[in-house]
């Protein structure tokens, strides 16, 4: 049961009480509260079979780009959009513009899928992508599993972009395979033939690009009060008296202070209150291995309250059968219900004001986490770590132990 | 919906960069099944302190920007979630435009569906326009959608981009589902050509 529900959340009950009704009415499915498939809609579209290639995908929720990850269009739409999309099954839209991110090389020890996209905000701003729909390309993004490329699609909204695509491929195809809602016996080679004819053309041309060498990247880690800002977790602070554009210069001076940082001060050793692990950005199954690979014989530090957060139930059973939830319990984290939970603190699971978090969710904005709350997101790994020491560490420091 | 009206207003001046709708309005407003009331709550983090008191600091609470419907943002205003909670709350507290030099996609979007305009400038004329509030908060200006033009107690007049569409919706007073439902006749001929009596086949 919905913990919110029975300790008489009227407001919500009743937003849950008129989505049901409506599904009912329309004929809709829906994986309502008590469904043992319940979970959050871009982890358990992709776990039930449902996104695939070549797909146009809509829903009211930004991070809807998740579902790019398998060849789809995916974008989030608004309340409207939504209603005229149950009433008519189309949208007008027109072109965005295409920029090509390319990521080349390979992933060193402790660098994610996060420390990826989180690399790529940090390069291109929180505005970087706007009108535009990222396509990922290169050696890195193919090397990726479906999970990770999930995490890396999620956050092309971050950077503004609507959406955000990776060609389909043989990892694509494989994770599809079998799964409830995908296609059987003879339509699945129909659909695999289908499938295959996506990807874009070799030497085509894109309206802006950006190339990221893999193998120099760090764990990643923000700093501010949106998800551009950030920087390796080694690095300091930057200050706002070397930044030459005014009114970026004041939208640096007035993130500081929100999140009550000094220029130059560097993140390492610095002392946090809660690690979040969950969203639709880092909750899937390999997200909480990670975790646990850190976690595993560890003890989180007195000072931190952690909460792992399956992004599914069935997510949740899984970690389960592989006995991740003991080795988050052993280690002293709380491990829940599968939901949103910390990432949008809309149940009960929220910062105290003035609280720092090391939270693998995807928006570090004031207040997102809990009014007067102060983020910084990371990667499972960095927060894992981060959970053990009870400050912000560089993962990698654990990884040599 | 109404016929889009010309406005002419005071402009609030909010200059920070990157207002997301967490701040527009925080995600524990959501919990509604309602869009009234929502304008309340609008930036309300900024708007108010913990006991719910206004913050004097504040543009909004500040008597002299009290009543404008132009509001005057930083760069890339609306990133961040889809919530059409965000032009909601604006419209609900009586802003008609927002003018910044860009917008987050999916708010451009939700405002254009609220009868909110996403007024597109330059960098220069949003300078110019800063100063004039700054200078004179009673200043008022003219957004006129019918001719596309911002225009300025000194005379001058600039024009911004607005898709053609969503133009048409606005100053005709109408939605998208409302454009398409005149054409049911034809929706309906045509469904009955292609699928026959059962609807459409999905
Ligand atoms: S996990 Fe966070 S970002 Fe993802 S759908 Fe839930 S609230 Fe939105």
């Amino acid at each position: 049961k919905n913990p919110s529900l029975q300790n008489g959340d009227k407001l919500a009950a009743k937003q849950i009480g008129q989505l049901e009704d409506n599904c009912r009415e329309f004929g809709i499915r829906l994986y309502g509260v008590n469904s043992p498939q319940r979970g959050i809609v871009h982890v358990i579209g992709p776990e039930l079979g449902l996104t695939q290639p070549g797909m146009t995908i809509v829903c009211g929720d930004s991070h809807t780009s998740t579902h790019g990850a398998f060849g789809s269009l995916a974008f989030g739409i608004g309340t409207s959009e939504v209603e005229h999309v149950l009433a008519t099954q189309c949208l007008l839209q027109r072109k965005p513009k295409t920029f090509e991110v390319r990521v080349e090389g390979k992933l060193g020890a402790g660098v994610t899928a996060k420390d990826v996209i989180l690399a790529l905000l940090s390069k291109i701003g929180i505005g970087g992508g706007t009108g535009h729909v990222f396509e990922y390309t290169g050696s890195a993004i193919r090397s990726l599993s479906m999970e990770e490329r999930m995490t890396v699609c999620n956050m092309s909204i971050e950077g503004g972009a609507r959406a955000g695509m990776m060609a389909p491929d043989e990892t694509t195809f494989q994770y599809i395979a079998g799964k409830e809602f995908a296609p059987k016996g003879a339509s699945w080679d129909v659909h695999l033939k289908r499938w295959r004819s996506l990807p874009t053309d070799p030497g085509a041309s894109y309206d802006a690009s950006i190339t990221i060498d893999a193998n120099a990247l760090k764990p990643m880690i923000t700093y501010g009060t949106n998800p551009g800002m950030g920087i390796a977790v080694t690095e300091a602070v930057p200050d706002p008296a070397r930044v030459s554009d005014s009114s970026e210069r004041s939208a640096l001076e007035k993130s500081l202070k929100y999140m009550e940082l000094k220029p130059g001060e560097q993140l390492l050793g610095k002392r946090i209150d809660v690690v979040f692990i969950g969203s639709c950005t880092n909750s899937r199954i390999s997200d909480l291995r990670l975790a646990a690979s850190v976690l595993n014989g560890r003890k989180v530090a007195p000072n931190v309250r952690t909460l792992v957060v399956p992004g599914s139930q069935e997510v949740k059973r899984q970690a389960e059968s592989e006995g991740l939830d003991r080795v988050f319990k052993q280690a002293g984290a709380e491990w829940r219900e599968s939901g949103c939970s910390m990432c949008i603190a809309m149940n009960g699971d929220q910062l105290e004001p003035g609280q720092y978090a090391v939270s693998t969710s995807n928006r570090n904005f004031e207040g997102r986490q809990g009014k007067g709350g102060r983020t910084f997101l990371a990667s499972p790994l960095t927060a894992a770590a981060t959970a053990v020491t009870g400050t912000i560490t560089d993962v990698r420091t654990l990884l040599n132990d | 919906m109404n016929h889009f009206p010309t406005i002419v207003s005071r402009i609030a001046p909010i200059l920070v960069n990157d207002i997301d709708t967490d701040q527009i309005i925080p995600a524990r407003f959501l919990k509604v099944t309602d869009k009234a009331g929502l304008g309340a709550n609008l930036f309300s983090d900024w708007r108010f302190h913990a006991d719910g008191s206004p913050k004097a600091e504040f543009v909004l609470n500040q008597p002299q920007y009290r009543g404008a419907a132009i509001l005057l943002a930083g760069n890339n205003f609306g990133c961040g979630s889809s919530r059409e909670h965000a032009p909601w709350a604006l419209v609900g507290y009586g802003f008609r435009a927002v003018i910044s030099t860009s917008f987050a996609d999916i708010f451009r979007s939700n405002a254009l569906k609220n009868a909110l305009l996403p007024v597109v400038v330059d960098p220069s004329v949003h300078r110019k326009l800063s100063e004039l509030v700054l200078n004179d908060p009673a200043a008022e200006i003219v957004v006129d959608l019918e001719s596309q033009t911002v225009q300025m107690p000194d005379g001058v007049s600039v024009r911004f981009p607005i898709d053609g569409f969503a133009k048409s919706c606005l100053l005709n007073g109408t939605d998208e589902l409302g454009y398409l439902l005149r054409f049911q006749k034809q929706i309906e001929e045509y469904e009955q050509l292609h699928f026959g009596s059962g609807g459409i086949a999905l």
